[in-house]
């Protein structure tokens, strides 16, 4: 009997021994590899890390669905909005002309794009769904330019880990991964469904990231930075959403 | 037979709490995050433009939402999320080593899996006329489940929860992308949702069944067998008291 539970206590030690050194090298792999989300601190850490670490490994180049023509959403639904801010209004009343993006950090040549320069690119359209984190969904086309292009022209260099992008509404900016700022179908989008984009979707130019929840899809963008590390931005933990109490990555 | 012990293993034990602790979890902040949106649909889409398969009559945690109700809920869908999601990730892993381990120790043949035998109207019927009298079961009918309790564990556990985790990962829109055949074998993103939801309520009706049941066939030992491991059966329970 005592050497049965001798052994048994041997065992768990070794046991317990092996699952610390193990979850210590999973931490460094993870860390290395970028499977770690900004907000992986705290009570929900755990849950969150296992959540992006596992999309990353199945997800890292899969492509969002996409729809035909005869299932886009009629009429296209424009969630509800803020007051818009003064300085929208004001461009807005100048068809947008003096609308501007700004592409800083770790580029090569930073720079400022008008719609105009971003419509010469050469165009993409897809139709995507927009999933909110309430529960609701829409099929729209999307027209745009990938993001990836202007970062290309921009020069975004070897080190760049995230995007971050702002809104022209205060206090409104998220962050995305390379995985994501990368992908294909991931857009700075100025039309939809063969239009213009409507304020109400996010017009002039809204960043289409279809393998996330809308929340990530930000509105009325005005300025891209690229970066290594997310800990100099707010409070650190990747964009305003884990601010507000949500989950910086937004794929579920 | 004179004592007959319950013989719940540890690992049956133990996953049986780490389940009902996940299971109100994701109860809680599934109701919470549903008050954002309580309308359902069938399909790919649905929003506020479009007609709903049913509504919940419930006042909304969002403007949007055209609720009839005067006032709008307070807003918990950050944290509600944060916990579904982890509490879900434990529940699965839990859940693994459970199915893994029943199939391993033969705990799903010998507890769950009904004896050919019992396969049959006879069987069935005298079960449910047995339940329906309220009739008393024997010692030994006390401490193992009858083919009712079988199949109704069988369908939860093996039936229900995987429907319930399958429906889960088919709303999310990154794992779709790598497996988009996940959504479409369910006719679309809010078929999914709407599913999830049904079956949630499947899941609730159970445990209050599975409650009264504990409570009909002896709370206090029945406690005492899922915790312990070694309750025994009610007409020894003044014995073990002396013990």
């Amino acid at each position: 009997m005592s050497d049965f539970s001798r052994r048994k206590l041997i065992t768990a030690g070794l046991t317990a021994t092996a699952g610390v050194l193990g979850l210590g090298a999973a931490a460094r792999l993870a860390q290395k590899y970028g499977l770690v989300p900004p907000d992986h601190a705290g009570f929900y850490g755990p849950g969150e890390t296992l959540t992006y670490a596992a999309q990353r490994l199945l997800t890292r180049h899969s492509l969002a669905r996409e729809f035909r023509p005869s299932q886009i959403s009629k009429p296209p639904l424009a969630n509800e909005l803020q007051p818009l801010p003064e300085a929208y209004k004001r461009l807005q009343a100048g068809g947008f002309t003096d609308w501007r993006l700004s592409v800083n950090g770790l580029v090569a040549q930073p720079a400022t794009f008008s719609l105009a320069q971003l419509k010469s690119y050469p165009s993409r359209s897809q139709i995507t769904m927009l999933a909110c984190e309430e529960g609701w969904s829409y099929i729209a086309e999307w027209i745009g330019v990938p993001l990836s292009h202007v970062l290309e022209v921009a020069g975004a260099l070897p080190q760049a880990r995230y995007v971050v992008y702002r809104s022209i509404e205060p206090d409104w900016w998220e962050s995305i991964d390379m995985a994501d700022a990368l992908h294909p179908q991931t857009f700075l989008a100025y039309g939809m469904n063969g239009d213009e984009l409507p304020a109400g979707n996010g017009g002039p130019l809204r960043l289409r990231v279809p393998r996330q929840l809308g929340y990530k899809s930000v509105k009325f963008i005005t300025s891209l930075t690229v970066t290594d590390s997310l800990k100099s931005f707010g409070k650190g933990l990747g964009s305003a959403s884990p601010e507000a109490g949500y989950a910086w990555y937004a794929g579920i | 037979m004179t004592t007959v012990t319950s013989q719940h293993s540890a690992l049956v034990r133990v996953t049986h709490w780490i389940a009902t602790v996940c299971f109100f979890a994701l109860l809680v902040s599934g109701i919470e995050i549903v008050i954002s949106h309580p309308r359902f649909y069938w399909g790919e889409t649905g929003n506020v433009l479009t007609t709903p398969l049913f509504k919940l009559p419930i006042p909304s945690s969002r403007k949007l939402v055209p609720s009839g109700y005067g006032y709008v809920l307070p807003d918990q869908n950050g944290w509600s999320r944060y916990l579904h999601f982890q509490a879900a990730w434990l529940v699965v892993l839990t859940g693994l080593l459970y199915a893994i381990s029943s199939l391993v120790t033969g705990h799903l043949r010998k507890n769950l899996l009904p004896a050919k035998t019992d396969l049959s109207w006879r069987e069935f019927s005298t079960t449910i006329g047995k339940h329906l009298r309220f009739a008393r079961p024997s010692e030994s009918e006390a401490w193992s489940y009858n083919v009712l309790q079988r199949l109704t564990y069988l369908l939860v556990i093996f039936g229900l929860f995987p429907l319930e985790i399958w429906t889960g990962l088919a709303m999310s829109p990154a794992f779709v992308s790598a497996l988009p055949a996940t959504v479409t074998l369910l006719g679309g993103q809010q078929s999914a949702r709407t599913i999830h939801f049904v079956v949630s309520l499947a899941l609730v009706l159970f445990l209050v069944l599975h409650v009264v049941m504990v409570c009909l066939a002896g709370f206090r030992s029945r406690m005492r067998a899922m915790i312990t491991g070694h309750a025994i059966g009610d007409n020894a329970s003044t014995n073990e008291e002396r013990t």
